[in-house]
């Protein structure tokens, strides 16, 4: 996957309004990418809710957390809704993948590595870490850590 | 930190273990709840439990160590769980501990958006412990999980003979709220990621993790 001191690699997903969602986005702005497997799956859920639950916190240290999967926009606003939360997902959907592979977290199953990228204003990455597997849940505090 | 009332979780003299280790004894007053006489509670050899740095921040940081504010009962190797009273897993755990000569130390760890009653619950316990009723309390908010609406903590309350209008003024203040706040912050520090979150021997057991049960039984 992609390291530290790296430049993110170019790609596009989906926002919610299936505008896209690209490199330049990143710009400007500390961005948590948090690669996910599946829209409802209990750690997912799991993973999600926790980070939401300290999004003020992350807003203080001037971070901004982006779900990615290869889940449908449609299922990722249900998943979104049904939780509650706030934060943003975007969709690797079509073509399947693409964006979860340009960053080496695409998982041979078809889905997303768990796994979380940092990436700096300038575009460049910051840290990254993936999961050993699938259903590790790298706790929040190692985002801070990060940040 | 709950500043509002006399009335401690616990609270009573120290006294340190040989080797340096510390406990916690748990006695239960006349309402059935287990408080004061603490002693310390166990444990260089047991769990990193030094002082953290401020919660300002949620980096890593070992979790709290054990002291007067916390809830402890049990004697025996010390658990810190860290739960909420709406997770399923939380419940069996706390059947499967009882059954164990262990020392439980419990700390709230709601999360909204996948329990949404968990954090009016867990004040809910906080509030009884400023009457003295924390354990009753807790045991009767996992004894039944499907009921834990307002009126259901209210009832609860009141089978317990706790004067309900402050129980319900309290469990609603800054200062309780901050209190389940700060534990919650404790346990992300920590990295606990779900619940239940269970800290035994200086290692972090994740949910529903049978290897807990097993060092601790064994």
């Amino acid at each position: 996957m992609v390291t530290a001191g790296q430049p993110a690699p170019e790609f596009s997903l989906r926002r919610f309004d299936g505008e896209p969602f690209t490199r330049e986005h990143l710009l400007g702005q500390t961005t948590v990418l948090v690669f996910y497997p599946f829209a409802f799956s209990p750690v997912c859920t799991d993973q999600l809710s926790l980070y939401n639950e300290v999004l003020d916190d992350f807003t203080a240290r001037g971070a901004t957390l982006y779900g990615v999967s290869c889940d449908a926009t449609y299922s990722q606003t249900a998943f979104r809704d049904q939780l509650g939360i706030e934060i943003e997902q975007l969709s690797d959907f079509e073509p399947k993948g693409a964006a979860c592979q340009a960053f080496g977290v695409y998982h041979p199953g078809g889905f997303p590595q768990r796994a979380l990228v940092i990436v700096g204003p300038d575009g460049y990455v910051v840290w990254s870490h993936e999961a050993a597997q699938p259903s590790d849940l790298p706790g929040a505090n190692l985002i801070f850590d990060a940040l | 930190m709950v500043t509002a009332t006399t009335t401690p979780h616990c609270g009573g003299p120290h006294s340190a273990r040989p080797g340096g280790g510390r406990r916690t004894r748990i006695t239960q007053d006349a309402s059935g709840d287990r408080r004061g006489q603490r002693r310390p509670v166990q444990s260089p050899d047991d769990a990193p439990y030094s002082r953290p740095g401020p919660l300002s921040d949620l980096g890593s940081a070992p979790p709290p160590p054990v002291g007067p504010d916390d809830h402890v009962r049990g004697e025996g190797p010390l658990v810190v769980v860290y739960g909420d009273y709406e997770c399923p897993y939380c419940a069996a755990l706390e059947v499967r501990l009882q059954a164990l000569a262990v020392q439980v130390c419990f700390r709230h760890f709601p999360v909204r958006s996948s329990h949404p009653r968990a954090q009016p619950a867990a004040c809910a316990a906080e509030a009884a412990a400023l009457q003295g009723a924390f354990w009753p309390m807790h045991d009767l908010l996992f004894g039944d999980q499907g009921r834990l609406e307002d009126p259901h903590l209210w009832a609860r309350a009141e089978r317990l003979g706790l004067d309900v209008a402050r129980f319900d003024a309290e469990r609603r203040s800054d200062a309780v709220t901050a209190r389940v706040r700060e534990q919650f912050r404790g346990g992300v520090r920590a990295g606990v990621v779900t619940t239940p979150g269970a800290f035994a021997g200086g290692r972090l057991y994740a949910g529903r993790d049978p290897e807990l049960l097993a060092r601790l039984d064994g």
